[in-house]
């Protein structure tokens, strides 16, 4: 399932100032489409535009065409939407039901409310489980529980669903190091092997060379520039717009100023970031 | 010279009800001054561990000292004028209809009035950028701007011990530089800070000090280069940190640690000389 932003504009309820302007944007299916962009460029009130839950569920004036397979999200009903394009918010603590003692509960009240046969329930709550590596939290209750494995809970909640379209925004921001990339190899894998569309706001500009295909720089609510990912991460007018570089782009950069890139020639730090620590480092491990 | 230990916490071990074992016999001293990073995989216990500091928490077994006294015999109010805690999750932090009203209410229960409260107000507003939001309702804010309004509640409390759980999460480039500015400030001004954050960069850039926690407890604690060199990284990783990249790219050239790209950079220049 395509999704497709044409002409989107798109103002608050009670506000006369639009917060997104001239948004075209398309999202095919296996692809991962990238947003990046400073504070309050308007990437939050993207999601909720894309997902089609604003103006449906909050109001506001839309102006332009969203598309999600075809169908205008104008005239989809909300649990329509839903089920063609799953939505996880910044605020993990906004996204749990509150409504469940477990978070293997959690994961399937979703499941559970599109009116899934119990067996195909419990395939989709296992599968999200192992796909963000939590198996080993179904029992924890889901009030009591850390940031991070909340976030990782609220993502699995929207992947058993098993939406075509996927709109993530910053899905690893409370992760460690070694969750966002896991996170990111599930999302890649999502695309790849599943065909799931996902448009992802993200700052961590690493995690989006990696996986994303395409990147949008939103500014000020309009598309500034885009491109393929790592062109765009590595366009030098992006950091005026308070976008970080990659740590590969910034050493590249900081070496060069110093008059000492010939020292790190030999060395793909692009792949080195991507790249897990490397094997012979962890032989040793203590614990 | 030393300087006296503001934080003193001593096997300290703590379990959630109906949850898992959080802190497991936990010992960690911070002295005056200090900035301090605790990292670790999600679920390791840091958030558990700072919320002890301002008696959030209560530990089940073990003691924890502020400035010398037991956190067990003191109210949270009073612990309040001596620890500022940044939650990771500023909603269940904000509750004030307008900016200026959510920044002066701490100030204010500390006794403060009138041009003083003013003064406090204005100068944590204009240090996190929000000197023109005053009169904003703290939810027309996006979500980075509601995480450095509650930053700027904390900072108007003037607590001599600032504890930051997560302070750049959701922030752009410039926001990270912003909050990178107030822990160094902080730091000059001799103020103690710990900051819980999985930004490694962050990490190595702006701390002197850097605690690993694993399964409730330290795993690893000493300079950003010491916790990011080489020979860390197996426990690193079992705790589901990487170090930050240029450390990575250091230890591939021979260069020593190298947690940041200002100390990459100079060992690359060092080896020409």
């Amino acid at each position: 399932m395509v999704l497709r932003l044409a002409g989107v504009g798109y103002a608050y309820a009670g506000t006369a100032k639009p917060v997104l302007n001239d948004i075209d944007l398309e999202v095919e299916p296996g692809r991962v489409v990238a947003v990046v962009g400073p504070n309050e460029a308007g990437k939050s009130t993207l999601c909720l535009v894309a997902a089609g839950l604003a103006p449906a569920s909050i109001g506001g004036r839309l102006t332009g065409s969203v598309l999600l397979g075809g169908a205008e999200t104008a005239t989809l009903k909300p649990f329509e939407a839903a089920q063609r394009c799953g939505i996880l918010f910044q605020n993990p603590a906004t996204q749990l039901s509150g409504t469940t003692a477990t978070v293997w509960e959690e994961i399937a009240f979703g499941p559970r409310n599109l009116g899934l046969p119990l067996d195909d329930v419990v395939g989709r709550v296992e599968s999200a489980m192992a796909a963000l590596g939590i198996a080993a939290l179904a029992d924890r209750d889901p009030t009591r529980l850390s940031g991070g494995q909340a976030q990782l809970v609220a993502l699995a909640a929207v992947v058993a669903l098993g939406p075509s379209v996927l709109v993530l925004d910053e899905p690893t921001s409370q992760l460690d190091p070694a969750g966002t990339r896991f996170v990111g190899d599930a999302l890649a894998r999502l695309a790849t092997e599943a065909g799931t569309a996902i448009l992802l706001v993200e700052h961590k500009t690493a995690l989006v060379a990696r996986i994303a295909n395409e990147a949008v720089l939103l500014v000020g609510g309009r598309i500034e520039r885009r491109g393929p990912a790592r062109d765009l991460l590595a366009d030098p007018t992006i950091e005026k717009h308070g976008v970080e570089p990659p740590p590969s782009v910034r050493i590249e950069r900081a070496a060069a100023a110093a008059g000492q890139s010939d020292r790190l020639r030999g060395i793909d730090l692009a792949a080195l970031e991507s790249a897990p620590l490397e094997a012979t480092a962890l032989a040793g491990e203590l614990s | 010279m030393t300087a006296d230990p503001v934080i003193d916490v001593q096997g300290v071990s703590f379990t959630y009800p109906r949850g898992p074992r959080a802190l497991d016999g936990i010992d960690l001293t911070v002295r005056r001054g200090e900035r301090l990073a605790i990292v670790g995989q999600n679920g390791s216990g840091k958030s558990t561990l700072v919320r002890l500091f301002n008696g959030l928490l209560r530990p089940g077994e073990g003691r924890v000292a502020i400035n010398g006294s037991d956190v067990g015999d003191r109210h949270v109010a009073d612990l309040a004028r001596e620890v500022g805690l940044l939650f990771q999750n500023p909603d269940r932090q904000i509750f004030a209809g307008s900016v200026r009203a959510e920044v002066s209410f701490g100030p204010q229960n500390l006794g403060l009035r009138g041009e003083a409260l003013a003064a406090v107000v204005e100068q944590a507003l204009v240090t996190v950028g929000l000197e023109g939001e005053a009169a904003t309702n703290p939810y027309d804010l996006g979500y980075s701007r509601r995480k450095l309004l509650a930053l700027a509640s904390i900072l108007a409390m003037d607590t001599p011990i600032v504890v930051l759980d997560e302070p750049t999460t959701g922030q752009d480039a410039r926001g990270i530089a912003r909050v990178q500015s107030i822990v160094t400030s902080l730091g000059n001004a001799g103020r103690t800070v710990v900051a819980i954050s999985h930004d490694m960069r962050f990490v190595a850039e702006s701390f002197e000090r850097v605690v690993v926690m694993r399964g409730g407890r330290t795993a690893l604690d000493g300079s950003p280069a010491d916790v990011f060199a080489e020979p860390a990284w197996a426990t690193l990783a079992s705790t589901f940190l990487e170090p930050p990249l240029p450390a990575r790219v250091g230890a591939r050239l021979r260069l020593g640690s190298t947690p940041t790209d200002a100390s990459l950079v100079a060992a690359l220049a060092g080896e020409d000389r």
